[in-house]
């Protein structure tokens, strides 16, 4: 009885790869909820620029070895709407008709969370100990909104956040233009595409702009920064987990030294 | 067919990205549609499930197309009308031509109709000494400018109202120039002044179908200019064009489905004209055609069958996917160089004009669902433009370079200590040249993202091996 839930910490490739303290947030994040955390190092990625290049035959591969990593795990949890999504919904339908992975990846599916809705839904948390003072708006990662229905529980969780004020953007449900492989194969759509996103998240006026999902969020921060805005980007796990003494995104020690002066 | 410029794909929507007039004329899409959208379906809890039951009526209807499409028929000449049944556009012109001839037409009325875009019908009665006149505002406008229709519902969409005054003022050199031109309403008035004489003087018109009623052989359009209903009764032949997908077994299937298209297209409860026809002119009738003809369009719809891209003939043509798209709100319609646009356009396109010039479109989408989220029909539009890229990159159709990178990308992911090595290697790379900065203004391989935006710096190391030095018994 109340044995810990072991999670599989699925830290997501551009997260493993550009941010590491997201995934050292979520960890926390999963620790604090009584989780015990554990990490495969044999992860790589989920498989999704494969998949969404039509390269099924790789993207199986990949996936098989993802399911190999992680089925152990009472959970796996993702700081990603999109990676888990990819699990969730996309992984049983890679091994349709292959009867033993598909029940493999089906198991898998069923265990896989986003990191906030897993807090919520799984863990039942209802409130965070963080404090971040300023103003933040919220934008929803079409993947995590549309195929894991996560609108509410990041809100639910930031507005336990101590002295966190929320200011909603308009059309925060609406794709930011990153896309994966889209923002490198259709650079002018989607540069047009987040430049309408930045103007919202101005509109809203915001010191910190979060998301659940670091793609988006290295686009938006990517298109703010060269606008020359003052706006700072992180992880919404960053802010749930109270740490956020690394410097934003594209942002540095010397860079914010500078805007200071 | 109509020209294909979908293969310039790119280049159209570099132009369309600088173009100040069609930036602008797309601000209606972005917000007016939508807004109307989300308002009726509010005000109607049970739209859902009106959703489920259309998609089952029109699964339904697709598994028993030939049924269907058989017993319509013998309804229609049961009427005193006549089916024609055309493989592709060819065979459809010809058709029509063939019926205007015999009647000696020298000008064909026409409502709104994309299957007529999409054989490229104007071009060809043009050609055979026959004047067609399109009868939709939006229609009628982008005619006299030479253009094609950049929105399945909204034709003229990217076009300004300043700039229909002045193809106005071209056009209609009869009227004053001097006449007042600042409101909707006076073009309005006189679109309708002039049209009204076309629809007294055609000898044919031709009309679209939104449905085709197997149970009562009737043809259905929705309008909300009523010019449909002067198209096809006033002259003496009415035609309608209709591909095979537009069939539904009964007249309360298509009442079913009408009560999400017009909340999904343009907010409305109810398009203002809903007109059934069935037959030619009965006796008893006051008016109304002498001869009543429908073609059933095929041009490779039924090849669609059995495939993973079946789903995508249950479409009514809303427009609501390409309403909610980004890269149709960012591009407008034209940029995607044929008939369809928008995500029903990138699904639809490959299958009619071949993936190999088509190709462009399923991947010219972030996959961010929202055409999916709004389908009426629940078509599952991104999974479809997905199965595309699939028989692209069975195909060889990707570029090389590109095929390269994902394929090398690919390997690795694969090997997770060649991975772990390199990601290693890549993040340490990094982390030096960007010398103490968050973020690169420019960097060598990222030359398409940095162009109008930063790329944010790793922070450095990757998290696998912090995690790996920092908790190694938390490891697996």
């Amino acid at each position: 009885m109340n044995e810990k839930l072991r999670v599989g910490l699925f830290v997501t490739c551009l997260v493993d790869l550009f941010r590491p303290s997201v995934g050292f947030a979520a960890a926390k994040l999963l620790e604090d909820a009584g989780c015990e955390v554990l990490v495969p190092v044999s992860q790589t990625c989920c498989g999704q620029p494969a998949y969404n290049s039509g390269d099924r035959a790789d993207t199986r591969e990949i996936a098989e070895k993802v399911i190999t990593a992680f089925e152990e795990f009472d959970y796996v949890v993702a700081p990603s709407g999109s990676c888990a999504g990819m699990i969730r919904k996309h992984y049983p339908l890679l091994f349709a008709g292959d009867k033993a992975l598909e029940k493999r990846a089906k198991a898998l599916a069923g265990k896989t969370y986003e990191l906030v809705s897993f807090l919520t839904e799984v863990c039942n948390v209802t409130q965070v100990e963080a404090q971040y003072d300023g103003v933040v708006t919220y934008h929803d990662s079409c993947s995590g909104l549309r195929e894991l229905g996560i609108r509410d529980q990041p809100r639910e969780l930031l507005a336990t956040v101590k002295g966190l004020k929320l200011s909603e953007m308009k059309n925060a449900d609406v794709c930011c233009g990153f896309g994966g492989t889209f923002s490198v194969k259709y650079p002018d759509i989607s540069n047009s595409i987040v430049a309408e996103k930045t103007a919202t998240i101005e509109d809203a006026k915001p010191d910190l702009l979060l998301a659940g999902d670091l793609g988006c969020l290295l686009n938006m921060a990517g298109k703010l920064k060269r606008q020359g805005s003052n706006v700072h980007v992180r992880h919404v796990a960053e802010v749930l987990a109270g740490m956020t003494d690394k410097p934003p995104i594209a942002e540095s020690r010397r860079d914010l030294r500078g805007s200071d002066g | 067919m109509v020209e294909v410029h979908s293969p310039e794909f790119k280049e159209n929507s570099r132009k369309a990205l600088k173009d100040k007039q069609l930036q602008r004329a797309l601000q209606h899409v972005r917000g007016n549609f939508i807004d109307k959208r989300a308002k009726s379906i509010a005000d109607l809890p049970e739209f859902e499930a009106l959703r489920d039951n259309a998609r089952d009526i029109k699964n339904h209807a697709l598994e028993h197309l030939d049924l269907y499409l058989e017993a319509y028929e013998e309804r229609v000449v049961a009427q005193g009308g006549h089916v024609h049944w055309a493989r592709d556009s060819i065979e459809a012109r010809g058709l029509v031509l063939d019926i205007c001839r015999k009647v000696n037409a020298k000008t064909v009325t026409k409502g709104k109709s994309m299957i007529t875009e999409e054989i490229a019908l104007n071009e060809f009665l043009e050609k055979n000494g026959i004047t067609p006149i399109e009868t939709d505002l939006g229609e009628y406008i982008i005619q006299l400018r030479g253009e094609h229709p950049s929105h399945i519902i909204a034709p003229a969409v990217h076009v300004t109202k300043d700039q229909v005054a002045e193809d106005f003022k071209k056009a209609h050199t009869h009227l004053p120039p001097d006449r007042s031109m600042d409101e909707p309403e006076n073009l309005l008035l006189e679109a309708r002044g002039i049209l009204r004489e076309k629809f007294i003087a055609a000898d044919v018109g031709i009309t679209g179908a939104n449905f085709l009623v197997a149970e009562t052989g009737t043809s259905v359009i929705v309008t909300n200019e009523g010019n449909g209903d002067l198209t096809q009764t006033l002259p003496k032949v009415h035609i309608v064009m209709a591909s095979i997908e537009k069939i539904v077994p009964t007249l309360e299937d298509m009442s079913q489905i009408l009560r999400v298209l017009a909340r999904s297209a343009t907010g409305q409860e109810m398009s203002v004209y809903t007109t059934l026809s069935t037959g030619p002119k009965r006796k008893t009738d006051v008016d109304g055609p002498e001869q009543y003809h429908v073609i059933l369009l095929d041009n490779g719809r039924s090849n669609m069958l059995g495939t993973e891209f079946q789903d995508m003939l249950r479409c009514i043509r809303c427009g609501a996917c390409m309403n909610h798209c980004p890269v149709y709100h960012s591009v407008g319609g034209h940029a995607y160089g044929w008939v369809y646009p928008g995500p029903m356009g990138a699904v639809l396109t490959p299958q009619l004009i071949g993936v190999d010039k088509g190709g462009h479109l399923p991947n010219a989408s972030t996959f961010c669902g929202r055409c999916e989220e709004v389908c009426p029909m629940r078509i599952p539009l991104p999974k479809m433009m997905r199965h595309w890229r699939e028989r692209e990159f069975e195909r060889h159709l990707m570029p090389s370079g590109q095929r390269r990178y994902l394929q090398l990308w690919a390997w690795m992911a694969k090997r997770p200590a060649i991975y772990r090595l390199a990601t290693n290697v890549v993040t340490t790379g990094m982390r030096i040249l960007a010398i103490g900065r968050g973020r690169f203004k420019k960097f060598l391989m990222a030359g398409s993202w940095t162009a109008e935006r930063d790329l944010p710096a790793p922070q450095g190391g990757t998290f696998v091996s912090q995690w790996k030095r920092q908790r190694p018994e938390q490891v697996r």
